[in-house]
């Protein structure tokens, strides 16, 4: 396997402008003559099937969902990071830039991430101009607030739902191409399969998860906006349904999937409450401004917070990170976090939390003021706790709540399997071993608005004009009779276990041994019971309910299915990766002080895998990473 | 604690449906209610009969997938909230509580408490955008937008597209979230060029869809999870004649 | 018709139909309670209003064919309307909680209904003058001579059988209780009620509605109890002498008796 970044040559600042300059171009008549296929329709799947369907190319966009509009890109809560430097504060392209490289550990590709850098401005331009109503001064423009991981005030925000003012912005714009006709839509189709023509993607097979129809559906060229893979974890910030069926097909047929283990914890997450829970919710990294996290001293200190002296509190960030202190970055805060309740000073019902503690701050600002800055936070924090956090502290615990890895793509977006494109949280590209906040919006709208309408014409213009292929083909028979095998074993297996139940028990061995600490014998480990339980499901799990109707069962079944052969993929990058470098922390490799050793000798790359056949063991290619701008620091926040 | 469920069942669009009664046992106060629904259904499942489908996806209160009528109120019980932020600790020990579908005509129903609001989509193509090309946006501080309306602009587009306007409302009327669609571009600036047009149309496809009438009984707006006011029904009214009369005498270019 | 389309097709035309047509007539019930009122003063001052109302002639039969257009678009858009809303929703909850809205909205269709059948007896016994016979139809002699109808007489005879009179009270009643919705709603419908004054207009509704309902119970309640009393002495039975201080300036001839014993008379 051939891993070409085709990154562009020319200093890294004229290496976009250039790029699109000298591209192959698709002549405006012949446009409408090529097909696209868009999986998804969150911010990266509705910005380009928008924008492309403006251009004039024939565009098909499918979702599971019943409306375009309930990806869950709508989540987001904080905001979007651009250059503008509306503030006057020292932001640039440049400075942009160099603090998502640092962010993500220097595990990402310079070219793509001054790419995301550059166009982050046209992205506040082209959403403002569609209606989205940021925040704004008395004057009229636009606001800003700070985001962790950098020293300007370039965040945009829209109250605390900028994610889904950002989709409903693309998917105003999808919803003018479909009314002109120029996008077609298909609601509540779950891509099942990627087929893939002459060694090109030129298809998908999908099921109408309301009436159990399988399609094929062919085009010129076939992209995945479908999102990340957290739901491996089971219990994580990502929606109930979120899933990685699509990558994970097209890894199947022969797409590679690079740095799958590099997983994003949060550390501010309502701490799991029961057995029973199937969903955690973050709670905005803003109120670390205020808040002080600590836990007790002594261990398994089941005394209310209220009663615990200041002397036998531990401010563990405060304690390590004396410069940062509680705004230490996500992978650390959440490490700690562990530390302190592996230790057996975690608090609650449970013993997995910490302490997120206002009274300081309520004493020095008054709650009138605490509560101006996140009341909402704390509403939110009540409903689901029925606890009021201005009379006792919070309770926190991290969760997983994004995915830096995914799909391998070029310069282009492109995968190492021609025809087939990725964009946003499905790629791997920009964000290297850690993200910062407030960028993952900016990725999925960088790449649906402004780089895949730019790079998809340099390889459909040598792509012949003709129709797409035929979907009586034998490619796409064969794929969907793959489907249809898929589908019918999962009804017809009869086993005694319900699909959630194998979720719950995969989610828990990728906690254990593939989330914030990996050590060698845990992800052996992982690696010995990820395949039992896999064949487990393959004989035991049972599918209620028809496959020609609206099956949940089914739907969950299948996902489940793939994130069973994910998870151990995981694993498998975890151990190969003999360092730790930003969200991927292996205990073997840290400094005596317990920070994160990065081996920039052995691992400055990118691991992506290839798929070798079922229950085969699968081959780690590496894509070296060349940094001529930036130098290999150490990230330290003491 | 545990409760009683009485829950409408319904194999597809084309079959009638009935309640179903079901006991959910050894329930946590602190669980959702659609934590509760899990557990019923995996209950369902290793009983080996077919577990209730209800609509979810992100369960924090903001894609509007969730859409469960509970004891009679879109949403449950508590105001302001969508069903999957509805905590069992809002119903007491041994309750009965009656769950169905968002009925509408408009929104039929695709299996037991799954419906299909399709129809919103339709809506927002007819009108609910801003004609801009990708890259064509002048520079986002070219114009300035008041707080003031900035703010309100954001009031109406906090609609999660969940249907509980058109649930709650005795007539299934869809005004309350056309008018939160159509409110928040109106306001803005941006929006100004197609304002005429953009009422027209999505009313107009709000009709087409078969919503009922608005009678100005404000249920939406009480039973909506974003507590979106009834003053955008108002501005829409206002909207929509003054654009009918304007598109009657207006200038209008050879 | 584009006008006709935006009026009586769409959904938001309608109901401005609703809100202006309704606006007329509430127009013409203060009017009419107005004109009403003046029962209270001399008897000559509401039949000469009548009078010259009746004189208008032609221009009279343009207003009543206006305002009777008004009720039946009213009417018939109200009905359109339902029907839509019925069919909005044919299969319904079984259960569904009322959250705020007014009873006086929920029940419109109800009071409508009841009003209008009010509305048509109403006009049947005043204006067409056929639910009672010729003896509840006096005339009067103006001071200045004319020839009139008597509606001063024709209201307190009308309002002594209690049932008619407590079929006028309960109807005025539920228009008052329709208005109370109605005036509200109709500020709502052309895009006029905002958060700002909505409270504000909440209450004039209720002040304006409670007095249109009093207004009117004043004159039935006043008839009723006779504390409004006849004064034709043709309708008495009496004919009036020079000097009677009641009627003063009429050149007739006495009358002695009182209205009370008018109706002992004729019981």
């Amino acid at each position: 396997m051939i891993l070409d970044s085709k990154i562009p040559e020319g200093p890294l600042a004229e290496k976009w402008k250039n790029h699109i300059a000298r591209g192959k171009l698709v002549n405006p008549s012949n446009k409408r003559k090529y097909e696209i296929i868009i999986v998804g329709s969150g911010l990266a799947g509705a910005s380009a099937a928008a924008t492309l369907g403006e251009l004039g190319y024939s565009v098909k966009c499918f979702s599971f969902h019943d409306s375009p509009r309930r990806a869950h890109s709508i989540a987001a809560q904080g905001g979007i990071n651009a250059a503008k430097n509306y503030q006057n504060d020292g932001d640039s392209v440049y400075r942009l830039f160099y603090d998502t490289i640092k962010g993500g550990d220097y595990r990402s590709r310079e070219a793509n991430v001054h790419r995301l850098a550059e166009v982050s401005m046209n992205i506040i331009d082209q959403c403002v101009a569609q209606g989205v109503p940021f925040a704004r001064e008395y004057g009229g423009t636009l606001s800003n607030r700070s985001f962790g991981g950098a020293q300007v005030s370039r965040t945009f925000y829209a109250r605390g739902q900028t994610g889904q003012q950002l989709l409903l912005g693309a998917y105003s714009a999808l919803s003018r191409q479909i009314g002109l006709g120029t996008v077609e839509m298909f609601c509540n189709q779950e891509m099942l399969e990627l087929v893939v023509v002459n060694g090109e993607a030129k298809g998908i097979i999908t099921r109408n998860v309301n009436t159990g129809q399988i399609q094929r559906h062919s085009a010129h060229a076939v992209v995945l906006g479908t999102g990340g893979y957290g739901n491996v974890f089971n219990l994580s910030t990502y929606a109930r349904n979120s899933n990685a069926t699509a990558a994970w097909r097209a890894y199947r047929k022969g797409a590679a999937f690079a740095n799958p283990c590099y997983t994003q914890i949060h550390p501010t997450c309502i701490p799991v409450s029961g057995d029973y829970q199937s969903k955690l919710t973050l709670m905005s990294e803003s109120l670390r401004n205020d808040g002080r996290i600590w836990a007790p001293k002594k261990l398994g200190d089941k005394r209310p917070p209220n009663e615990i002296p200041e002397k036998e509190r531990d401010y563990y960030l405060e304690r390590k990170y004396p410069s940062f202190g509680n705004l230490a970055p996500r992978d650390i805060s959440s490490r700690a976090a562990k530390e302190a309740c592996d230790e057996g000073r975690g608090v609650g019902e449970t013993g997995l939390g910490v302490y997120l503690d206002f009274s300081d701050a309520i004493e020095r600002l008054g709650e009138e003021t605490i509560r101006e800055r996140y009341g909402n936070l704390f509403a939110i924090y009540k409903e689901i706790t029925n606890e009021s956090a201005y009379e006792t502290p919070m309770r926190i615990y991290p969760a997983v709540h994004y995915t830096m890895g995914g799909l391998w793509v070029d310069y282009d977006l492109m995968s190492n399997l021609p025809g087939l494109f990725v964009m946003g949280e499905a790629n791997f590209s920009d964000h290297g071993a850690n993200r910062l906040g407030a960028s993952a919006l900016m990725q999925g709208l960088a790449d649906g608005y402004f780089v895949l309408p730019n790079t998809i014409p340099h390889y459909l213009a040598d792509v012949p004009r003709e129709a797409a292929p035929s979907i009586d083909g034998p490619e796409f028979a064969v794929a969907e009779l793959e489907v249809r095998d898929r589908t019918n074993k999962l009804l017809d297996n009869n086993g005694t276990k319900s699909v959630k139940s194998f979720h719950k028990r995969l989610g828990e061995i990728m906690w254990n041994y593939c989330g914030m600490a990996r050590t060698k014998e845990g992800l052996e480990k992982a690696l010995e019971l990820i395949p039992q339980l896999r064949e487990e499901f393959r004989k035991d799990v049972r599918v209620p309910g028809e496959g020609k109707e609206l099956n949940q069962s089914l739907e969950q079944a299948g996902r489940v299915a793939d994130f069973l052969e994910l998870g151990e993929l995981m694993c498998r990058d975890a151990l190969a990766r003999e360092e730790s470098c930003g969200g991927h922390f292996r205990v073997e490799h840290q400094y005596p002080d317990g920070e994160a050793m990065r081996d920039d000798e052995s691992f400055a790359h990118v691991a992506a895998w290839e798929f070798k056949g079922e229950d085969k063991v699968p081959e780690r290619h590496v894509e070296p990473l060349e940094y001529e701008e930036t130098k290999f620091t150490t990230r330290s926040y003491k | 604690m545990n409760v009683k469920l009485r829950v409408w069942r319904q194999k597809n669009s084309e079959t009638e449906g009935s309640f179903e009664n079901y006991e959910a046992r050894d329930l946590n106060p602190n669980m959702s209610f659609l934590e509760m629904l899990d557990v019923v259904n995996e209950d369902l499942t290793n009983d080996g009969s077919e577990p209730i489908a209800f609509a979810h996806d992100c369960r924090e209160g903001i894609c509007g997938t969730c859409s469960c009528m509970i004891d009679g109120k879109p949403h449950g019980p508590e105001t302001g909230v969508a069903t999957c932020q509805t905590y069992m600790r809002s119903f007491k020990d041994g309750d009965t509580i009656t769950v169905e579908p968002f009925k509408a005509n408009a929104f039929p129903i695709v299996k037991d408490l799954v419906t299909d609001r399709k129809a919103f989509d339709k809506i927002q193509r007819s009108g609910g955008f801003v004609s801009v090309r990708t890259g064509a946006a002048p520079d986002a501080n070219a114009i300035p937008i008041g707080k003031d309306i900035a703010d309100l602009a954001m009031d109406a587009a906090a609609c999660i597209g969940c249907g509980a306007c058109v649930a709650a409302c005795k007539n299934s009327s869809a005004m309350l979230f056309v008018s939160a669609k159509a409110g928040q571009l109106n306001l803005l600036p941006q929006g100004q060029p197609e304002k005429d047009t953009r009422v027209l149309n999505m009313v107009a496809t709000m009709d087409e869809a078969g919503f009922g009438n608005c009678t100005n009984q404000y249920e939406c707006s009480a039973a909506c999870p974003k507590l979106i006011s009834e003053e955008f029904i108002s501005k829409l009214n206002r909207d929509y004649m003054s654009a009918s009369v304007k598109k009657l005498f207006k200038a209008k270019a050879l | 018709m584009k006008v006709i389309h935006v009026l009586f097709r769409s959904s938001i035309g309608k109901k401005f139909t609703m809100a202006v047509s309704g606006f007329i007539l509430f127009g013409f019930v203060i009017g009419h309670l107005s004109g009403n009122l003046q029962i209270f003063a001399h008897p000559d001052k509401i039949n000469a209003y009548a009078h010259f109302i009746e004189s208008l002639g032609p221009a009279l039969w343009g207003i009543r064919l206006f305002l009777l257009t008004t009720l039946v678009v009213h009417v018939w858009v109200a009905a359109q309307l339902t029907i839509e809303n019925k069919r909005a929703r044919q299969k319904n909850y079984d259960k569904q909680v009322t959250l705020r809205a007014t009873l006086a909205s929920r029940y419109m269709r109800v009071s409508g209904v009841i009003v209008l059948a009010f509305i048509i007896y109403h006009l049947l016994h005043f204006t067409v003058r056929v639910t009672h016979g010729t003896e509840a139809y006096p005339t009067t002699i103006l001071a200045d001579g004319t020839k009139v109808r008597d509606v001063h007489s024709m209201i307190v005879l009308g309002f002594k059988s209690p049932y008619i009179a407590i079929f006028y009270l309960l109807s005025v009643g539920l228009l008052s209780w329709h208005l109370a919705h109605g005036l509200v709603s109709m500020f709502q419908s052309v895009g006029l009620r905002t958060r700002a004054w909505s409270h504000v207009l909440e209450r004039i509704t209720v002040v304006l509605s409670v007095s249109y309902f009093l207004g009117n119970a004043l004159i039935v309640v006043a008839a009723m109890s006779g504390k409004v009393r006849i004064q034709n002495p043709s309708v008495v039975g009496f004919t009036c002498r020079d000097t009677c201080e009641i009627c003063g300036l009429r050149n007739a001839e006495a009358i002695v008796e009182n209205a009370d014993a008018v109706e002992d008379n004729q019981s």
